[in-house]
Parts: structure tokens; C-alpha cells; sequence
């Protein structure tokens, strides 16, 4: 019997279209757009004005706070201006505009494609280049990395767990960048290993990969420390909680951070990107996102630069079919309806999803019939008909004492919700208000 | 049979007692004022004096030295004036005030961009995304404000989506202030005609009129004409501040989006003399 977590979860239609599509390379976009808040915490600061020449690699914006992540030009060329742009949502922000001419590497950068096992820093001197380079969790949450490789001091970390789940439905980039590069995964395991000084590491994968297991375990054995751990396919695996429970059989005591197990998880595609920035000095300008759809002409994981619009992306993948009703940044269960499809792709996007009329609408709203499944899918075990009720009736009190700030903001409530109740929606307006209440409380 | 009578009896007995001993022995002295203004108070518990509750009011208006900060707005000064004499103070007359909508942003003024299908809540759209059009500040059209109201006040007009505050109806209570989670609707002074910018967009000029053609642009050119200085700029929006606007309406006719509204409200119908008219959705 493979390992999964414990309480709650969902296993929804995998749509992994796009499984066996390698990593495709995308041509340089003419222009890219860079936001200056497309991680968790302060926005970088802008280092460039108009008319400045970058090349590929140069530094654009500095971290803007102890949470905050640099952020570097994905292309060569010229500012052509630093203004206010919206994103996906349509919320405005500061972005730096870059028009392309050619595509110069900073000389700093290694780009041959040989493989460099031999790790010759210190832990000190590889969290400083991961901060350098500004990599973030790219599996979504965007968070530091750096950051998360400094636990707070009480706190040891005996383990690290690197997240290769993919438990969203229709997103492979991760599947594709494992079978792409493997050593470059491990090797960027052992770099995250001795920055926080363990000896230990496990790669879960979940077994809707079969491939990637085999190929991964096959080079794992040069790897010490490094196990290939196969979980049983279940949603939401991926989230930190989640996986510690599943790989070591800890759950994280609630308001706790995960790293009070012992373990730091990061994601396999995070593990690749500090390969990349500690062993050939390539900050994060590119990614692989997966352009998926049942009726989409090219569906595949593509090798992108960062900055570039998600409307020529989806040109490239074949174009907006026909019958499209809503194309999804991220996965269909945590992923957000994109309002604003000419916004630039940022660090933390993992796939564009893009669903026809069948799949995309919502369901009638039914009154709630007590069945109880959205308690039995939610993975936190939580009461989510009730939590949805209390930020419905701005009982924000009760609704702190019934751990809504727990909610991972998944989805499986309302996934599972015979009644097509937003279930999610109202918790998440909860959780936002709750949230806010703490920090003012913390204030005061 | 006889027993049960019996025992039933002294426990009755030794209750009454106990419960008579207690009532005296933890006896709160209440000011007997409170009964009397709160017979007086519409009992409508609607929050809007700022207080919990009409009870919570009346011991209020029975602590305070003064009446000058309170007020019910459901009762507005006639009840006042009868809470004044229970209390032994001077009501001071305060000015009526009414809700008024921000924006007109409709779906001609500002064309919607996408659609959204969720939980029908303002609430919930806004923390999801700039909702159906590109608008960070407009108003979303999903009547929190309408559903907030405790006396219908608010409908929400089908052919704009905007709301519409019934004068005749509306006694400032707030509720829709603090349902609107951007800040839409405001409380301002039952002036005649009643003066204001019907819009809340902070973004740039160049920004605002992209999303929407009636948005203040924050052109600065009403405050340069207002003979008073009512008119203030403050991140790229205009904001007429009511206690010192004279309603001369001499900033109308200069404002190059008709963001400004004039509404008379001895007129029978709404009349507006700057405002865009809006076609269907």
C-alpha cells in the first residue's frame, strides 16, 4: 500500500494530457513585462529607468524587504518604460516594460549544458546565492526560498522533503522537467540538503508518474541520502502539510510552522532552479509551464522566458479554440480565471489551463443538504459547510475559533459539494477578514 | 399522591425563597432613564448611532454629559428632541444625511471585460480579482450594500447594476458603508441639490478613463473653480467635502469625464444635469 496522507482529499479526473510532451523551448518574446510583486511579501524595488540596456541575467529590482526576492532581466534589450500595468486579475501594479534586441547573456552565467555535480560552497554561501538569484517556490505559492531555508532558531531541520507530487489535474511541467533532468533535480536536492545541513532527503512522487519514479530512483542510487519516495495519487499531496504527513507521517500541530517537524519542503521545480542559479550562476528567467486543454491545437510544456504575455504563449500553443469559456492561471482546483489574458507570465506560474464551455461553468447554486462531504474531503479536517456560513454571517469570532486561518484554500469542499455550493469563496473572504483581525489585534 | 403534593410544594417553597433572597441580595441599581429612552427609540437595532443596539443607545444617552455626538438615525431629530428632556439636555439639530453611490460606472460607462460566475457577493469577487471590468475601485454589482440594508433602501437598478438609494427610505444608518468592500457609498449631507464625484477610482488619469469613460481623472480642474476651496485632490481623485460645499455647482460644467453629480431631490424624478445616461447591459 503506498503512502498518502491521512485525512481528507479528493481524487479528481487527471486530465494529464500533456504527460508525455518533453520540454519544448519557446522562442524569445519581443517584449516582456515584469511585475515587481509577483512573489509572497514586499514588492522588489526597481533598480532600472527607461532607456537602460539589459542583458539576460542583469539584476532589474532588489528585494524589497526580509520576504521579497530579487529579480532579474529574462531578456536582452531596453527599458522601454517602468509604469503601472495590470496582471492576470486585472489588479493594477508597478511593472518594468522590456523591449528584446537579441539575446545577450550576462558573462557571469554558464550556459553549457554539461552537468556539475561537485558542490564547493559553504550552506551560508549557497542560501546567499539561492537569495541572490531570486528564486522562489515555484510551485505556486511563490514564496522565498531563501527564506524558507532560514527557519527561525529554535527550529532544526532534520529532513527535506522535495514536493515532485504534481497532485493538481492537467499540469505535467513538473513531470516534464523530471524526465528532462533528472541529475540537474538531484544535484539541486543535494545543494538544498547541505544548506540546512541535513542528511536526508525524499522525493515524493506521486504513481500517475510511473515514468518519472523509475528514471529518478535509476539515478537517485549515485545520489547518498536521496530516497524516491512513490505516494498513492491524491489531491491535494502537494500542499506542505500534506506531504510531511505523507512522506513522515507527522502532522503539523495547527499555527505551527511545517518546519516544526523537522522537515523543509520545497518543490522539484525550485530544486532545478537553485541547480541552476548555485552551480551555473542563472538567476530565475525561466520556467516550464504547461499549456493545457481538451480542445487546445498544441497542448505541452513549454521552456519560457519570464515576462512574456500569456496571450502569444497561447498563440504558440495553437490559440484560444473555439469553444473557450475560461482559461485558468495555475490548476483547476487552486488556480485562479485569468480576466486579463494579455498580463505577463510571472515566476509563479505552472500552467495555463484553458477550459471549453462543458467544463467551465459552475453549477446551479443548491441549498445546503447537510451531506457532510465537504468535511469528509477537507484535508485540514475542517468544517467547511459551517466555516462558509460563519464569514457568510460575519461571524468572524466564531469562525477564528473554528480554524479558518487552517484552510489551505484547496478546494476540495467545494469539489465535493453536491449543491455546486461556493463553499471556497466564502471561506476565503473569511480567512482574508479573520486574518486581518489578528494582525490588528497584534498591533494593538 | 399526597406525598408528591407534599414535596413538590416545599421545593416551590424553599425556591421562591431562595430566588426572592438572591433578587435582593444582587440587586443592580439601573438608571430608570434607560427604560424611558429606550421606549422612546424606533427599536430598530440597526447599529447605525454606532452603538449595539437601541438599549446600548439609550445607556449611552443616559452616561453622556452631552447630546452633541449622538445620534439616532432612524428616529433623526424628532426623537432626539424627546430624548433631550428625559435627560435634562439640549438636542443640538443635526443635519440629515443620506447614502450616496460613488460610481456610474455602468455597463456604456465602463465595458465589462469578463464574467464572473461566482458566489453572488460583492465581498467574494473582490477578493478574487478587479471583477467584470477592469475597474479596481468601481462598484461590482452584486448588492452586498442592497442585501446590508435593513429597510430596502437600496435596490439594485437591473439595467446599470449599479445600486439606487431611495431617499424616501434612506436614514443613514451605515450598514451599506461598511458592507461595500470598496468603499463605495459614503454618508454626506442631505443638500439640496446635493453635489458629489461619482466615482472612487485612485489610479492615474490615463488609467482610469482606459477602464472606464465617466471616471474622475483627477484633472484638478473643479477644485481650481470651486469659490469655497471644498474641492480636494487626493490620489488622483476629486472629493467634494460636503460641510463646506455651497452647492453653487460651479465645478460641473468643467469636469471633462461628468464625473460630478448634481441630484435635486424636491424634484420628483432624479435629476442630474451632467450625469451620461446608461444603455443595457
Amino acid at each position: 500500500m503506498l503512502k498518502t496522507f491521512r485525512i481528507g482529499g479528493i481524487h479528481p479526473n487527471e486530465h494529464k494530457l500533456t504527460a508525455h510532451c518533453p520540454v519544448t523551448p519557446v522562442a524569445v518574446p519581443r517584449q516582456v513585462a515584469i511585475m515587481l510583486n509577483q512573489h509572497i511579501g514586499a514588492p522588489a524595488n526597481c533598480i532600472v529607468k527607461k532607456g537602460d540596456t539589459v542583458k539576460v541575467g542583469t539584476l532589474i529590482a532588489e528585494a524589497g524587504g526580509f520576504v521579497s526576492a530579487n529579480i532579474h532581466s529574462p531578456v536582452s534589450g531596453t527599458v522601454s518604460k517602468v509604469d503601472k500595468a495590470a496582471n492576470a486579475f486585472g489588479q493594477y501594479g508597478t511593472t518594468i516594460i522590456i523591449d528584446t534586441e537579441g539575446d545577450e547573456w550576462e558573462e557571469s552565467i554558464d550556459r553549457s549544458p554539461e552537468l556539475k555535480e561537485e558542490i564547493t560552497l559553504t550552506s551560508q554561501e549557497i542560501i546567499k546565492k539561492i537569495a541572490e538569484a531570486g528564486i522562489v517556490g515555484l510551485g505556486g505559492a511563490t514564496f522565498p526560498t531563501h527564506v524558507k531555508l532560514m527557519p527561525p532558531k529554535e527550529f532544526k531541520p532534520t529532513v527535506l522533503i522535495v514536493n515532485a507530487t504534481e497532485c493538481e489535474p492537467y499540469l505535467t511541467d513538473d513531470h516534464a522537467l523530471m524526465l528532462e533532468s533528472p541529475d540537474q533535480i538531484l544535484v539541486g536536492c543535494r545543494i538544498l540538503m547541505k544548506a540546512i545541513n541535513v542528511e536526508q532527503a525524499y522525493i515524493g512522487i506521486e504513481n500517475n508518474k510511473p515514468d518519472a519514479i523509475a528514471l529518478l530512483q535509476q539515478h537517485a542510487t549515485r545520489y547518498p541520502g536521496i530516497t524516491i519516495v512513490p505516494l498513492r495519487t491524491r489531491y491535494p499531496q502537494g500542499g506542505e502539510k500534506q506531504l510531511i504527513d505523507a512522506i513522515l507521517h507527522k502532522q503539523v500541530a495547527n499555527g505551527a510552522l511545517p518546519v516544526s517537524t523537522g522537515a523543509i519542503v520545497q518543490n522539484v521545480g525550485t530544486a532545478f532552479a537553485v541547480y541552476e542559479a548555485v552551480q551555473k550562476n542563472k538567476p530565475l528567467v525561466d520556467r516550464v509551464v504547461t499549456v493545457t486543454g481538451d480542445h487546445i491545437a498544441k497542448p505541452g510544456n513549454y521552456r519560457i522566458r519570464l515576462g512574456m504575455s500569456m496571450h502569444e504563449l497561447i498563440d504558440m500553443a495553437g490559440g484560444l479554440p473555439d469553444d473557450c469559456a475560461k482559461v485558468i492561471l495555475g490548476g483547476p482546483m487552486m488556480g485562479k480565471a485569468v480576466s486579463n489574458i494579455d498580463s505577463p507570465i510571472s515566476k509563479g506560474c505552472s500552467g495555463i489551463v484553458i477550459l471549453d464551455e462543458k467544463h467551465a461553468h459552475r453549477g446551479t447554486i443548491e441549498p445546503c443538504i447537510r451531506c457532510g462531504k465537504c468535511v469528509s474531503a477537507c484535508p485540514m479536517g475542517l468544517e467547511p459547510f459551517l466555516l462558509a456560513k460563519l464569514s457568510q454571517n460575519h461571524l468572524f469570532d466564531r469562525a477564528e475559533r473554528e480554524l479558518i486561518t487552517s484552510c489551505l484554500e484547496c478546494g476540495c469542499c467545494s469539489y465535493s459539494c453536491p449543491s455546486n455550493r461556493p463553499i471556497l469563496d466564502y471561506i476565503r473572504v473569511g480567512k482574508n477578514a479573520v486574518n486581518r483581525i489578528i494582525r490588528s489585534r497584534k498591533q494593538s | 399522591m399526597v406525598t408528591s403534593i407534599i414535596i413538590l410544594s416545599i421545593i416551590g417553597l424553599v425556591s421562591a425563597t431562595l430566588l426572592y433572597v438572591i433578587s435582593r441580595k444582587f440587586h443592580v441599581e439601573e438608571d430608570p432613564r434607560i427604560d424611558e429612552i429606550e421606549a422612546v427609540l424606533p427599536g430598530a437595532n440597526c447599529g447605525g448611532c454606532g452603538f449595539a443596539g437601541c438599549r446600548n443607545f439609550a445607556e449611552q444617552c443616559a452616561k453622556a454629559t452631552s447630546l452633541d455626538n449622538l445620534l439616532c438615525p432612524v428616529g433623526g431629530n424628532a426623537v432626539m428632541q424627546k430624548i433631550a428632556p428625559i435627560v435634562g439636555m439640549e438636542a443640538v439639530e443635526q443635519a440629515p444625511r443620506i447614502a450616496v453611490v460613488r460610481c456610474n460606472g455602468s455597463c456604456e460607462n465602463r465595458p465589462r471585460t469578463s464574467h464572473y460566475e461566482g458566489a453572488h457577493s460583492c465581498a467574494v469577487e473582490a477578493a478574487l480579482y478587479s471583477g467584470e471590468s477592469n475597474c479596481n475601485y468601481g462598484c461590482l454589482g452584486e448588492g452586498d450594500c442592497a442585501a446590508a440594508c435593513d429597510f430596502g433602501g437600496i435596490t439594485m437598478d437591473p439595467v446599470t447594476r449599479l445600486p439606487i438609494v431611495d431617499p424616501n427610505i434612506c436614514i443613514a444608518c451605515g450598514s451599506c458603508v461598511k458592507a461595500c468592500p470598496r468603499n463605495i457609498i459614503e454618508l454626506r449631507k442631505r443638500q439640496e441639490p446635493r453635489v458629489y464625484v461619482a466615482c472612487n477610482n485612485r489610479d492615474k488619469g490615463i488609467i482610469a478613463r482606459k477602464v472606464c469613460s465617466v471616471a474622475c481623472i483627477g484633472c484638478g480642474k473643479c477644485a481650481k473653480s470651486c469659490p469655497n476651496g471644498a474641492i480636494a485632490i487626493t490620489d488622483n481623485l476629486a472629493y467634494i467635502d460636503d460641510t463646506l460645499c455651497l452647492s453653487c455647482q460651479a465645478c460641473v460644467e468643467g469636469c471633462p469625464t461628468h464625473a460630478i453629480h448634481v441630484v435635486c431631490e424636491t424634484e420628483k424624478e432624479k435629476v442630474s444635469t451632467n450625469e451620461k445616461e446608461s444603455a443595457i447591459c
